[in-house]
């Protein structure tokens, strides 16, 4: 168990052997529910909250930006591509939208843990935590991209927000063609989490 | 389940301009200033990352409203510490001399007060 309530950890990923940190998060567990400090029911809870955090969400959240004037627009983020907000599903931290253009494309990573918006988008994916992606996003993330896919042609302007503190990240992608007439529930289902990382373009 | 997108807290708001701000209430940095990442190696908990220590960059956002520095968060210690965070612009060429890539491309990263001295 982390000393700190924060949203990031430093679990293997499922399938390794456990660790000196897993090993330790047991042991005081089990203390802890042997002296009735905490109850088995409370751990439950924790983990269905959790799990009630879902990619979904932050696929509303930039499905809504995309199609509306926030905060920020006035301020000239717009024009820079960020647009910023306080969310009430991620009381303890700032978003910030970052939105895709033909120019720039936007990927997310944080180079120390796995700081990841984690009450919008749920668990980050186990190669968000692992260290090639981390170290790799901000030496060469043209290769990294190109890995998933996502050839960014040489003359975009490549941003990699590496999210390590206060701030947590929802890359809003690129709205495909053919979308116009869409509607937030539409494009929202679009939407999938990796678009949300910046690993992969959003398409119909 | 409705979202409610944007709201912003009320300390958000600038005060009208009579008022006077106390201090180490108003950001020492502004948007487009030049700075640097201090080369510090405290033991400990830390959130600036190695390769940005002594990198040069660009206030991109001054990040409102303040918040409580994570480096002593990490110890439990979640108030008396507010400070503002800035996203700070550094060109992915110089953490890595060797980068593959456009030289437009960019990093940005949000850095508490204490890390940033003025270049």
């Amino acid at each position: 168990m982390h000393p700190h309530q924060s949203d990031h950890d430093h679990s293997p990923p499922a399938g390794e052997a456990p660790g000196y940190y897993e090993i330790m998060e047991t042991a005081v567990r089990e203390l802890l529910v042997e002296r009735g400090m905490i109850d088995p029911g409370e751990i439950r809870r924790q983990i269905e909250v959790l799990d009630s955090r879902t990619p979904a969400l932050g696929a509303k959240v930039v499905a809504r930006m995309g199609r509306s004037e926030l905060p920020g627009a006035a301020s000239g983020q717009r024009a820079r591509g960020l647009r910023g907000a306080r969310h009430q599903l991620l009381r303890r931290h700032a978003l910030i939208v970052l939105e895709n253009t033909q120019t720039v494309h936007n990927l997310t990573v944080c180079t120390l843990c796995s700081c990841y918006p984690r009450p919008v988008l749920g668990l980050p994916p186990d190669w968000y935590k692992l260290k090639p992606y981390r170290a790799r996003a901000v030496k060469e993330p043209r290769a990294v991209l190109a890995e998933f896919g996502t050839v960014i042609p040489d003359d975009s302007e490549i941003r990699v927000s590496d999210s390590t503190a206060l701030v947590r990240y929802l890359v809003l992608p690129k709205r495909p063609e053919g979308t116009d007439a869409f509607d937030e529930a539409q494009l929202a289902a679009l939407v999938t989490r990796d678009a949300m990382i910046g690993v992969v373009p959003v398409s119909l | 389940m409705a979202l409610d997108i944007g709201r912003a807290p009320a300390s958000v708001a600038a005060p009208p301009p009579e008022v006077v701000a106390p201090l180490g209430q108003t950001p020492l940095f502004s948007i487009g200033d030049r700075v640097r990442v201090s080369v510090r190696f405290p033991v400990g908990h830390y959130r600036v990352p190695n390769y940005i220590r002594g990198k040069l960059g660009a206030i991109e956002q001054v990040i409102k409203p303040r918040a409580v520095n994570n480096e002593e968060e990490g110890y439990g210690r979640n108030t008396g510490s507010e400070g503002f965070y800035y996203r700070v612009a550094i060109p992915l060429t110089l953490p890595r001399t060797d980068y593959a890539g456009s030289p437009e491309d960019g990093l940005r990263i949000e850095i508490f007060e204490t890390w940033l001295e003025r270049a």
